[in-house]
């Protein structure tokens, strides 16, 4: 690990004040520890925001509001949460293990980094570690790559399955930099990798993620994960899915599904949601909207699988949350 | 790529891309009204571990793994993979299980930990580590304290209702010798117990 | 004597130190004036080293050295050139640990690269003969392909797999003059002391090796590897002890791998399904700069009668690091190729896969001609079926719940009952305490408890008045712990010495005319408690025959030799049952439930030994369902070097699993009636779960790990 200075903030000004000479925020830090000690990161200034007040769990009539700092392992088991908004819950306790669960921060989560093995490796060429250099990952060993979103620049699959909740229910990004406060989607917010991977996100220097916020509805309560991988446990996913459905009157009002594991990003299926909605929920409809859940895929040479794997786990998914018949 | 292709000197481009970004700050402490502290000079931490204040100087890269193996002395809890994919380095940090490895002590000062060397009370092993010999839930014994400290956070948490359930709340303890059904007999055990 | 303290469930003598963090691991030694010591390894597989830039680094705070001079010590692999990715070119010593990780972060190596290749399957790689493991024919078994009726012909891989114990390997050496000491992860402390000392240069006798406690192994710390040598070495060089622990990610190149395999095995049969003819042929990557072959080629030779078998082996030398050998090495992946064949030819001539095993079982070795000591394969065979539920095995595909498809599959399991001879010290305290010591090693199976059970049982005395020492080498001398070797052997010299020194205080006794046992016929005493007693006499403690001829102890150091098996061929046997669940849609394989019935002989410990054979059957659904070392083969380098990548099972992988051993010590085989459990116990358990597989599913996997994209 290369030195640093560490800075604990003991105010959100101090933070921000910290950030922007260039300090790099550590909350969990199960991310950052784990990448400076490969030395992939090597922040000269380490700032501590875990003293700042972004702690709290606020569910209004409409929307979910979480602060940056709330331990992945709280926000999952807040009973509104478990029962309005289960998707993610799902989703946070089906990642990592709970010892990470108890440090790892909401915050972190949606800003932690590739998994890519080569990203990793500071010995391997990698465009978003060190752009330029080429991306090692396209011709070489990439089962857990993704089929989705990648370029000639990078195939790296985003980690999180929280995020993947989060871009399913159209969740926001709250952002507070000493310019003021930004709004932003998740979905927008985690970026393609395109012509420029190691711009991983839209976060400005020195600005703070200070919560989420998550429109809830109908369909939010009606709405789960289903993480596919190799290992039962403690495993990233090969694919995943995250739907959520309002179904009345035997109609599909509305329809939520996201991928996760195949894409370099989490990974929103709009036009499965279209085939989806105004029908009636029912074994044929799951195949036959989910025959176009990895529509635009370009598979690598080491995990084509994941094509077939992405539909099967969409209606999977879609027949666990609508019902099988 | 190397195969077939003449002998070639590499060795720039190798250490080059190894060496981006190494030039080391440590000096120009932020005028925020935060406190910092350079890597190098160390940082003072001072924490209670088993109920036992320690004021210690560290450098800022230690984890609280390390703090513990190296500078406390306190081997008990292992490191096995220092990336936070195995669970050996499992303490308790204010009362809840936490991976030791993947996390600065200096962000810790002021903190409450608990670790294997500190659970058993007036010379009582803790139920869990009872149970663990009755069931012998372990053979090489190396996963063992993360598992039992594990253990500990997992009933703490009250996800112990059945076998499938501590299987899944416990996953993030590695036991490569496979004395699984026996950890998960044990934690049974004492969950009944506590 | 009635209570026996061998055959008893008894709770590990040391597990009380393992629940409370006392057991030391070498890690854990800290001695003062340590200086850490990081390895700085290769980013090439084949390259001539031109220089290495260490200026950076020594002028970071803390750092003591940076050795880069490897001149001064043997290793196995020539100096000055690189000869796999991973390769230690360089330490980097320091104060703290943080220091040291940073200073070998800086180091630059720069070299030359040469062409490397390697993938056993690249073209350019060429197989060449093993030296160890001869070509072997008996009968025509190509004329036995041709005449069938029943054929099949198939090829397997197995992918390479890394050990990954939880404890990483870790040296403290410390000079003190011209003697070291060194707390060592190893599973044979004499051993490494050898080899360093000869690495070194120096005398054997000045080097003592430490290892009271190991976290896992597997066979990775059973030779001695480069780091430990140059953790020694550098110590030496900078006049401190130096503490040398490898990273995760440098275990994948530094303590060896079960190497990649790739089989062919053809078998003909009679539509009885006995079988006729086998061929077998085998190929393993190896170092160039060392060969290393396993015994893959074994049960396929030996298990079943064949009139007509032929087996090669050839290694293929690439630019790798060295193999070494994995649980239950080379056995369990020739047996996931035989033993899933045996479930192919039992399809094929439809007879239930147990009762065609029993129609092909051998009564004696079939490559040695030589009757087994003891022969219950059938047995095992047998009682598996029936305490299964074989029975309720259903055609393939035919059981299904809901999305689950559901399937049983088996496979039997062998393996040799290795032994050596091994020394053992015990000694009667006259306090009424007892000492047993090997310099013996314990990776988990429960060496010091065993010694302990054996060695009351011997002495006449309770277990808890018995000490056992191991892991030190400056006791008796001791093989390495390894083979399923450890409690057949050393279990036999404690046995021996605890004889042999309860026979001296008899003997005393009975010649001491002080004694309430003047006289007795010593074959007529017996200790009990440590209180000796014979018909018509009166009785005594040891202590008190040893106090009045003033002495506070009496010991007795015996070795103990195994036969040399030429009558009769010592072997374990076992079978083992899978249940498994595959998800219809998403491949998802998962255990639901395993039973492996075992013979080892006299079960020293039935709760330990419970213990290590789920242990295997663990490891196996490991290897049948996870693991797999990836490598980029374009520059050599393992890309899932950690283990989060390189995935074994975690608790949520793993279900109540059974495991039973038949009753019956093999006192043909040693003198406690023991053979060994390690490596059987993983053995048939690939093959039993890809069995399972095809049972569910129909589709044969002959390729490990069977992974879900192999069966969508
Ligand atoms: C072995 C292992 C397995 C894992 N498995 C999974 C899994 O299955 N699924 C999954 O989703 N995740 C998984 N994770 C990843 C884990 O969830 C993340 O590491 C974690 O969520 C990151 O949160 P943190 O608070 O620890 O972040 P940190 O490490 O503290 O920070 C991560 C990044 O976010 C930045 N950051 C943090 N907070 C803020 C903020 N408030 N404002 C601006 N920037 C911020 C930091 O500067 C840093 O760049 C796994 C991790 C490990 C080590
Ligand atoms: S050492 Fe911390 S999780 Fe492995
Ligand atoms: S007891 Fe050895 S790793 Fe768990």
């Amino acid at each position: 690990m290369y030195p640093f200075t560490f800075i604990k903030a003991p105010t959100e000004s101090a933070a921000l004040a910290a950030g922007a000479q260039g300090g790099k925020y550590i909350a969990g830090g199960t991310t950052l520890v784990d990448l400076m000690r490969e030395t992939v990161e090597r922040p000269g200034k380490v700032v501590d925001i875990t003293a700042l007040p972004y702690r709290e769990i606020e569910s209004g009539p409409s929307a979910l509001r979480v602060g940056a700092l709330v331990r992945m392992a709280d926000l999952a088991a807040h009973p509104v949460v478990r029962s309005r908004f289960p998707v993610i819950s799902q989703a946070l306790e089906l990642s990592a293990s709970a010892q990470l669960r108890n440090m790892a921060t909401i915050g972190g989560n949606i800003m932690q980094r590739p998994r890519c093995l080569y990203f990793r490796d500071v010995t391997a060429a990698c465009n978003r570690r060190a752009p330029g250099t080429g991306c090692a990952a396209i011709g070489g060993e990439n089962r857990g790559h993704a089929v989705l979103g990648t370029s000639d620049q990078c195939v790296a699959t985003h980690p999180s399955d929280l995020a993947v909740a989060l871009v399913a229910l159209d969740a926001v990004v709250l952002l507070r930099s000493r310019d003021g406060d930004r709004r932003i989607p998740v979905a927008e917010f985690i970026r393609r990798p395109g012509t420029t991977p190691d711009k991983e996100h839209d976060l400005r220097p020195g600005e703070l993620i200070v919560g989420i916020e998550v429109p809830g509805g109908a369909h939010t309560a009606r709405s789960g994960y289903l993480k596919v991988r190799d290992r039962q446990s403690y495993e990233f996913a090969l694919a995943s899915a995250a739907v959520a459905l309002d179904i009345r009157d035997g109609v599909i009002r509305d329809a939520r599904v996201a991928v996760g594991g195949v894409a370099t990003v989490p990974w929103r299926l709009s036009d499965v949601e279209r085939l989806l909605i105004g029908k009636a929920p029912g074994a044929e409809l799951w195949a036959a909207a989910s025959a176009h859940a990895a529509d635009g895929a370009k598979p690598l040479h080491g995990n084509g699988f994941k094509v077939e794997l992405a539909k099967r786990t969409v209606e999977r998914q879609l027949a666990s949350i609508g019902g099988a018949a | 790529m190397a195969q077939g292709t003449p002998e070639s000197d590499r060795s720039l481009t190798l250490t080059r891309r190894q060496f981006v970004g190494a030039v080391t700050t440590t000096a120009g402490l932020a005028t925020t009204g935060g406190s910092a502290s350079a890597t190098e000079d160390g940082v003072p931490v001072s924490l209670t571990v088993n109920g036992k204040h320690h004021a210690v100087v560290v450098d800022a890269r230690t984890s609280l793994l390390d703090l513990l193996r190296e500078d406390l002395q306190l081997t008990g809890t292992h490191k096995g993979c220092d990336q936070g994919a195995c669970g050996a380095c499992t303490v308790l940090l204010d009362g809840r299980r936490i991976n030791s490895c993947l996390t600065l002590a200096v962000m810790h000062d002021g903190a409450e930990l608990t670790t294997i060397e500190g659970l058993a009370e007036g010379g009582e092993l803790h139920p869990l580590q009872r149970a663990f010999i009755d069931t012998d839930a372990f053979q090489c014994g190396y996963c063992t304290a993360g598992q039992i400290m594990s253990g500990v956070g997992c009933i703490r948490e009250g996800h112990c209702g059945s076998g499938t359930e501590i299987r899944e709340w416990m996953s993030g303890n590695i036991c490569r010798c496979g004395a699984y059904q026996n950890i998960v007999a044990a934690v049974q055990q004492a969950a009944k117990e506590s | 004597m009635t209570d026996m303290a061998t055959g008893t469930p008894l709770s590990r003598v040391d597990g009380l130190l393992k629940v409370t963090g006392g057991a030391d691991y070498a890690a854990d030694h800290n001695p003062p004036g340590l200086l850490h010591a990081v390895l700085v390894t290769s980013t090439v597989s084949r390259a001539t080293i031109t220089g290495i830039d260490t200026a950076k680094a020594r002028a970071l705070p803390g750092v003591a050295d940076v050795i880069t001079d490897f001149g001064g010590v043997k290793l196995p692999f020539p100096a000055g050139e690189i000869s796999f990715f991973g390769q230690p070119v360089a330490i980097a010593l320091a104060g703290t640990l943080q220091q040291a990780q940073h200073a070998a972060s800086v180091v630059a190596v720069r070299v030359t690269e040469k062409p490397a290749v390697t993938s056993m399957d690249d073209r350019q790689a060429i197989a060449v003969p093993s030296e160890e493991v001869a070509d072997y024919a008996r009968g025509d078994a190509d004329a036995a392909l041709k005449a069938g009726p029943i054929v099949l012909d198939n090829s397997f891989t197995v992918a390479r797999e890394n050990h990954n114990p939880m404890e990483l390997p870790a040296t403290v050496a410390q000079w003190s003059g011209d003697e070291l000491t060194v707390w060592d992860k190893t599973q044979w402390v004499q051993g490494t002391g050898k080899h360093i000392a000869a690495a070194l240069d120096v005398p054997e006798s000045s080097v003592r090796v430490i290892c009271p406690f190991i976290g896992g192994a597997f066979g990775s710390a059973g030779r001695t590897w480069p780091h430990q040598v140059l953790a020694a070495y550098a110590a030496r060089r900078v006049k401190r002890p130096v503490k040398l622990v490898l990273t995760r990610k440098q275990m994948y190149s530094g303590v060896g791998y079960r190497p990649e395999s790739r089989q062919r095995l053809a078998l003909a049969a009679g539509a009885d399904g006995r079988i006729t003819g086998i061929v077998h042929e085998l190929k393993t990557e190896t170092a160039r700069y060392e060969a290393y072959s396993e015994d893959a080629a074994e049960l396929p030779k030996m298990l079943y009668t064949s009139p007509n078998v032929r087996s090669t082996y050839r290694l293929v030398p690439v630019d790798v690091s060295a193999g070494t050998f994995m649980r239950g090495p080379g056995f369990v992946t020739g047996a996931f190729a035989l033993e899933s064949t045996l479930d192919e030819l039992a399809e094929r001539v439809d007879i239930d896969p147990v009762e065609l095993r029993l129609r092909n079982v051998a009564d004696r070795n079939q490559i040695t001609g030589t009757p087994f000591t003891q022969e219950r394969f059938a047995d095992c065979l047998r009682r598996g079926a029936e305490a299964f539920g074989w029975a309720r095995r259903r055609p393939p595909k035919a059981r299904r719940e809901g999305n689950l498809l559901i399937g049983m599959g088996m496979a039997s399991a062998a393996h040799p009952n290795y032994m050596s001879a091994a020394s053992a010290v015990a000694r009667i305290n006259a306090d009424g305490t007892a000492v047993v010591a090997s310099a013996t090693a314990d990776m988990g199976p429960g060496t010091a408890t065993a010694m302990s059970q054996l060695a009351a049982d011997g002495l006449g005395l309770p277990v808890a008045k018995v000490r056992a020492m191991l892991g030190d080498s400056t006791l008796p001398t001791a093989p390495m712990h390894a083979g399923s070797a450890t409690l057949a052997s050393i279990g036999s010299a404690v046995h021996t010495a605890s004889v042999a020194v309860r026979d001296a205080v008899v003997r005393m006794a009975v010649l001491d005319p002080a004694s309430p046992l003047y006289q007795a016929d010593p074959a007529t005493v017996t200790v009990h408690n440590g209180v000796m007693s014979a018909p018509g006499h009166g009785s005594e403690r040891y202590g008190d025959v040893l106090r009045r001829h003033g002495k506070d102890s009496i010991d007795s150091t015996q070795t103990w030799k195994p036969g040399d098996g030429k009558k009769a061929s010592s072997y374990e046997f076992g079978a083992v049952f899978a249940e498994v669940s595959v998800d219809i849609r998403l491949g998802l394989v998962r255990i639901r439930r395993m039973r492996g019935v075992y013979d080892i002989g006299r079960v020293v410990n039935p709760k330990l030994a419970h213990s290590q054979a789920i242990g295997g059957l663990v490891g196996g659904i490991g290897m049948a369902l996870l693991e797999s070392t990836a490598r980029d083969h374009r520059d050599g380098r393992i890309v899932n070097a950690n283990m989060a990548d390189y995935l074994v099972p975690v608790h949520a992988d793993v279900p109540d699993l059974e495991a039973e051993f038949l009753d019956g010590a093999d006192t043909a085989s040693t003198p406690i009636g023991v053979k060994g459990a390690a490596e059987l116990v993983i053995i048939g358990v690939p093959a039993a779960i890809a069995n399972a597989v095809y049972n569910a599913t129909g589709v044969r996997v002959r390729d490990l790990p069977i992974t879900l994209d192999k069966l969508l």
